[in-house]
């Protein structure tokens, strides 16, 4: 489904290139198709929300935006993803590239046992920076970035998995940053958390908007209201609607979209 | 199910597992309690004035006044036994000639006794056999030799049902209304001043070389053997078996191939030993000829063989326990494969496959068969490191089997069989430790 923007939608037309393309693209798990045939475009410096029921392929779908379905083997794709005009599955791209464009932040926050500071300039390391002035600038920056700074400026050095969950969550998204990326995709980033964490990061992901197109994979309907620009809701592999969150929410075309969103099932 | 089934059921397993464990405590301590106590004998015994020499002769140890005048005292004790020994060989030339032949046979074979017991005659030429001079350097065996002096041992076969019956009779009778009649009850309210006994802690036990094939000494060379050949085979096995580990985790495609190699590996770990000593002695000496004979290089490399298949499959599966979100979330990062690995999957692997390597290295030090084909020898000096490429060296666990069944005085060196044991057994015990303690450090910085 392509998205139509209704007359009331408050972006602006400047602002509305597209910065991911998805062209009849599908995922395979072996012969199960997990994703079919989606069209959709993701907008530069917009936060995109994709909602559904579990195991409608939305987090199949995310993941496969910057290729970590490459890890199960028995996956393949047809169709295209196009980053500027660029098949991310054509076989001369390189996955490492790909990734350093587009970050992501998983469900569980998942730090690397080592210190915070390690942790924030492992992708920094990766591309060479080894001065520790440089490092440490960037180190402050993404922590500042995600609102992490002023909880452990005073304990970088100590190890990372003794924070708490929402902590954690919050250095993995400035983790993400520091690659500088220009996409963040989140798989479900706030459902391991409690409400208190959850606000935090849902405040985070408002003041990232201005600076990064964000994809965001929720359960939360809630939450995909009050973060998102547009949504897409997709159901058994299929996207079944995607538009404005608003009009998503207020008055959407599709009968699912409406019985999921009223709660009918799900 | 009734709740009160369950509950009997519940408490029966809990008590199969105290009872089991408690059984394993037991077979414990009676295992390594004897071994403990025998072995300690090796490093703390009650060390007479020829052990005392025998350390200032060789190693230097000890002060030298106080040893010269230790020794003038015992000379004076021991005087009057020779002047004996004198006085009783004059006496023999005098006897007629028939009985002067049995006599003198007497007196040879009782000389023998006691010099086994204090040494050699002052006067007498210096013997060709090392362990002839010294007497006894521990007091446990002055009181096998004083026996051996005191008793005589002889047949009885006056039964005829009953064949040979081994009895005790005095000595001292064969030498009745002799010069020599004294001797017996000098000797044994004597002794001790003849040998002064003091307890001795002889921690050189392991760093001293031994003398005489162990009479004397300590064992040295078996235990930098055993350490050269451990620490070997783990620098062909550990680089190994990692690599081997990563590519099956982490690169090679699951298929039936793997598959086929792992049920190979699997076969690998569960070959005798003895199996890798043959192939270790045909390939490694025979076909590639890594050294011209036994060396410590062609032990270690079997030795490496022995452990590789365990040290992959520990590899394996703490590399399989790395939670796959840190692989992915290093991806996302951007980080490919191969630093994937060295940074994160690696370190985090790290315990388990330091478990792994303790294990192996235990089981590398304590192996006998694969070294007795490639590296053993029952006799050897301690090896010095640009030699281990081409010479054999002893080893505790071969050293130990030779000392208890092929040496030619197997009772006079029990000590240092038991010592051996538990030599080999602190070793393994040190490196465990060490590793649970450097385990225990990474773990630390890994916690889930």
């Amino acid at each position: 489904m392509n998205s139509k923007f209704s007359n009331n939608s408050q972006m602006n037309e400047s602002d509305m290139n597209v910065h991911l393309k998805t062209i009849d693209f599908s995922i395979f798990y072996g012969d199960f198709e997990a994703v079919k045939k989606v069209n959709c475009d993701i907008y530069k410096k917009r936060v995109t929300a994709i909602i559904g029921p579990s195991g409608c392929g939305k987090s199949t779908l995310l993941r496969a935006m910057n290729r970590m379905n490459d890890l199960i083997p028995s996956c393949h794709v047809t169709g295209e993803i196009n980053l500027d005009d660029v098949n991310l599955y054509n076989p001369k791209v390189d996955v490492v590239k790909v990734r350093k464009r587009i970050g992501m932040v998983f469900q569980k926050p998942n730090v690397f046992p080592k210190s915070i500071f390690d942790n924030v300039a492992y992708g920094p390391r990766l591309d060479g920076i080894r001065k520790k002035g440089d490092l440490e600038a960037i180190v402050e920056k993404s922590l500042k970035q995600a609102a992490l700074w002023d909880e452990v400026k005073e304990r970088l050095h100590k190890n990372a998995i003794g924070l708490s969950g929402g902590q954690q969550q919050r250095l993995c998204i400035a983790r993400a940053l520091a690659v500088k990326p220009e996409i963040l995709l989140m798989d479900e980033p706030t459902s391991a958390l409690d409400p208190k964490s959850t606000a935090k990061i849902e405040n985070l992901i408002k003041e990232l908007q201005d600076d990064y197109t964000i994809v965001i994979v929720t359960h939360n309907m809630q939450q995909a209201a009050r973060i998102s620009h547009l949504t897409a809701f997709m159901y058994e592999g299929v996207m079944v609607e995607y538009d404005d969150t608003q009009k998503i929410f207020t008055n959407p075309e599709k009968k699912e979209t409406e019985d999921y969103i009223t709660g009918r099932f799900g | 199910m009734r709740i009160e089934t369950r509950k009997v059921l519940d408490k029966s397993f809990s008590a199969l597992g105290v009872i089991s464990i408690g059984l394993m405590i037991a077979f414990l301590v009676l295992i390594l309690g004897p071994i403990v106590w025998k072995g300690s004998q090796a490093f703390i015994f009650s060390g007479t004035i020829e052990h005392r020499k025998l350390m200032f002769d060789h190693w230097d140890r000890g002060d030298k006044t106080q040893l010269n005048a230790e020794l003038d005292v015992v000379e004076k004790v021991r005087k009057p036994v020779f002047e004996i020994f004198e006085a009783y060989e004059l006496e023999v030339k005098g006897m007629p000639r028939k009985e002067r032949g049995k006599r003198k046979k007497e007196l040879k074979a009782l000389k023998k006794l006691v010099e086994e017991l204090v040494g050699p005659f002052p006067g007498e030429r210096q013997p060709v056999l090392f362990r002839q001079r010294y007497g006894q350097t521990r007091w446990d065996r002055v009181q096998v030799k004083l026996d051996k002096i005191l008793l005589k041992e002889s047949w009885d076969y006056s039964d005829p049902d009953k064949g040979g019956i081994k009895v005790f009779k005095p000595r001292s009778e064969g030498f009745e209304r002799t010069r020599m009649a004294e001797l017996f009850s000098y000797i044994e309210s004597n002794v001790e001043q003849m040998m002064r006994p003091k307890w001795t802690f002889y921690y050189q036990f392991i760093t001293d070389s031994s003398l005489d094939s162990h009479i004397f000494g300590g064992i040295w060379p078996e235990f930098l053997g055993t350490l050269y050949l451990s620490i070997g085979a783990m620098i062909f096995a550990v680089p190994m078996g990692i690599f081997a580990a990563i590519y099956f985790c982490e690169y090679a495609k699951q298929g039936v191939v793997i598959s086929f190699l792992r049920i190979c590996i699997s076969t690998l770990a569960g070959v005798p030993s003895i199996v890798f000593g043959l192939f270790g002695l045909a390939f490694f000496i025979n076909t590639i000829q890594v050294s011209d004979s036994k060396s410590v290089l062609a032990g270690s490399l079997t030795l490496s063989l022995l452990v590789l298949p365990t040290i992959i499959r520990a590899s394996e599966e703490a590399i399989q326990a790395v939670p796959s979100s840190y692989k992915e979330a290093a991806l996302a990062l951007g980080a490919g494969r191969w630093w994937t690995i060295v940074t994160i999957i690696l370190p985090a692997a790290l315990p388990g496959i330091l478990t792994g390597i303790v294990i192996c290295l235990g089981r590398a030090a304590g192996e006998t068969a694969p070294i007795i084909f490639t590296a053993a020898v029952s006799v050897g000096k301690a090896l010095k490191l640009d030699e281990v490429f081409t010479q054999p060296t002893p080893a505790l666990p071969w050293n130990i089997y030779n000392l208890c069944t092929e040496h030619e005085a197997v009772d006079e060196i029990r000590h240092v069989q038991f010592g051996m044991v538990l030599a080999l057994i602190m070793l393994v015990l040190v490196l465990n430790v060490g590793a649970i303690i450097i385990r225990a450090k990474v773990s630390k910085n890994l916690k889930v």
